[in-house]
């Protein structure tokens, strides 16, 4: 099972790996075209903190024992039996909320484009590697294997 | 070795998942008064609603229950246990013959003494599938335009919200003297309330229902004030209580709900229980209760299952928590919230419109939160509760718009970053 290791010490809070996460949803890698040209761009499934000169991005930890799964009252959040990656099945999902409650790192985000669904990082698993990773310049975001 | 599970809900189900996970060869059997097996029952109010629909409804599938080698007696009411024997009764003469057992039966609907209920067809409560086929079809069949729903829980109010959608005007009727009293505090409250009325709902406080009238289909009711309100159909949504009656004569150890330890034993050898039915520990309180809330009826289950199979497991506890959005207003409730300051608790508040927040603290620990209208990251705060952080560090952020995990002390933000995050407390 994979998870995105966030080494705070080599952040320099540059932003890349949320407009990155961005395209990645979106589809293409050319960045440019899509702030320019795609209408209404989807939320980043991350968060970038900061405050004076800490900053970290912050995504789906996901958890050897998720509190999402545990909280979800339709089944629409799932481990991906292959990749071993909590994701969403977002026409199942009714926008209880009840993920974003439970969640304790506060990474699910609610979404609202004529259907309300929840929304989180599923670490790219239909793209390879996650997004963020790929683009952070300074290795402050790192995939790596975790558990059995 | 044959498991039985009494009970197709989430403590039912994810105990199934934790036998399986261990034990992929002997007898699992699921016992059930549902017709409908695996469906979600939170979701009867959005399928009435008409914002989801029929084959969403089941939580876990047909194929999970097939992947599991699950064998399955739907419409099975058990109305009977004799531990000794290690036998169940059903309502249907059938008699089922277990070697550790699991009693996950949920919670049923309460009903209060109302003078003219009986033969009167328009009258339901709401908590099940049934529940809801019956109330869709009563509603088509003879044209239903206006109800009532007495109880301004969240039952009650997710009802009422449904009933909304279909069209309906609706009136509700609540005992105590606001809405959601056992949930939110009087702000909260006073946030839905008025965006129920500002939807159309009519919003009665201090009052109940004493009289029902009506020739064969209820036409009027009467409420305690002897105020008069016509209606066809009434949803009585006053509360639930443990679905344990079956067990009187059984000998394990009953009290509001069954007694169980951290194992999820009862106090009978092989007889396990868990989730609604259940009274176990309150995390902040220390008192024993009934938290009849999704979480941690999954969690219960899924400790019950393993100590079913002779994986050491154990529950800790829980916190009642729930999220809901009501006339479009998102909220969240975590914790104790109804906790005032001069009972030695220290409450923050912020405030802007429609949008409110409250953090309740006892010696700089969270014990509960309120967030209505922005309920983003609110998480964060649960995972503070069960995880009893001490806050003194980051008190004042607490509220901060941008509240989050860089202003937590940075070796708590290292263990939940790199660490294996593990945040319930098994």
């Amino acid at each position: 099972m994979k998870r995105i290791l966030v080494r705070e010490e080599y952040c320099i809070g540059c932003k890349l790996c949320e407009i990155n996460c961005v395209a990645a949803q979106v589809g293409s890698s050319n960045l440019i075209k899509i702030y320019r040209y795609v209408p209404e761009l989807p939320e980043p499934n991350l968060i970038v903190e900061e405050d004076e000169y800490t900053t970290f991005a912050i995504q789906c930890r996901n958890c050897d024992d998720p509190m999402c799964l545990k909280a979800c009252i339709t089944g629409a959040m799932h481990r991906d039996s292959f990749t071993g990656a909590i994701r969403v099945d977002k026409e199942r999902c009714v926008g209880c909320w009840m993920c974003v409650m439970a969640c304790p790192i506060g990474v699910i985000k609610r979404t609202n484009d004529g259907k309300k669904a929840a929304s989180k990082c599923e670490l790219c698993v239909d793209r390879g590697t996650p997004a963020c990773v790929e683009n952070c310049p300074n290795e402050a975001l790192v995939l790596i294997e975790v558990g059995e | 070795m044959r498991y039985v599970i009494v009970g197709s809900g989430p403590a039912g189900l994810s105990a199934i998942e934790s036998i399986r996970e261990v034990d992929r060869d002997n007898e699992v059997l699921l016992v059930t008064a549902e017709k409908y097996v695996g469906y979600s029952k939170p979701l009867i109010t959005y399928l009435l609603g008409k914002m989801t629909e029929k084959s969403k409804m089941f939580y876990r599938t047909e194929e999970f229950l097939k992947e599991n080698d699950v064998s399955i007696l739907p419409e099975t009411k058990i109305t009977g246990l004799a531990t000794e024997d290690k036998l169940l009764f059903a309502e249907n003469g059938e008699k089922i013959e277990y070697d550790k057992l699991l009693i996950a039966t949920g919670g049923r609907p309460f009903i209060s003494e109302i003078e003219g209920l009986k033969g009167q067809d328009g009258i339901f409560t709401f908590t099940t599938w049934e529940d809801e086929e019956k109330v869709e079809n009563y509603i088509k069949e003879n044209k239903i335009e206006d109800a009532i729903v007495l109880g301004g829980g969240l039952i009650g109010l997710k009802t009422t919200e449904a009933l909304m959608k279909l069209g309906l005007k609706v009136t509700i009727i609540e005992l105590s003297d606001r809405i959601l009293s056992v949930t939110f505090d009087r702000k909260a409250s006073e946030i839905i309330t008025r965006a129920l009325k500002k939807e159309g709902c009519e919003v009665i406080t201090g009052d109940t229902v004493v009289r029902v009238k009506g020739k064969k289909r209820i036409s009027k009711i009467t409420l305690k004030s002897g105020k008069e309100i016509n209606t066809q159909l009434l949803i009585i949504a006053i509360g639930v209580k443990p679905n344990v009656e079956f067990l009187e004569d059984s000998g394990i150890d009953i009290n509001r709900g069954i007694v169980v330890n951290e194992k999820m034993e009862t106090s009978v050898n092989d007889v396990y229980a868990a989730g609604d039915c259940t009274e176990f520990l309150d995390l902040i309180d220390g008192q024993r209760k009934t938290i009849a809330i999704w979480p941690v009826a999954v969690s219960q289950g899924k400790v019950a299952g393993y100590n079913m199979v002779g994986k050491d497991s154990k529950y800790p506890g829980g916190i009642p928590m729930n999220s809901v959005e009501l006339a479009g207003v998102p909220t969240v409730s975590v914790g104790h919230t109804n906790l005032i300051e001069e009972n030695g608790f220290e409450v923050l508040t912020f405030e802007n419109k429609d949008t409110y927040k409250k953090i309740v603290l006892k010696d700089n620990k969270i014990v509960g939160a309120i967030l209505v209208n922005n309920i983003d990251r609110a998480g964060i705060y649960t995972g503070l509760i069960l995880q009893r952080i001490d806050v003194s560090s980051f008190k004042n952020k607490l509220l901060d718009e941008n509240f989050g995990f860089v202003y937590l002390p940075r070796e708590f933000r290292k263990m939940m970053l790199e660490g294996d995050v593990k945040v319930w407390l098994e």
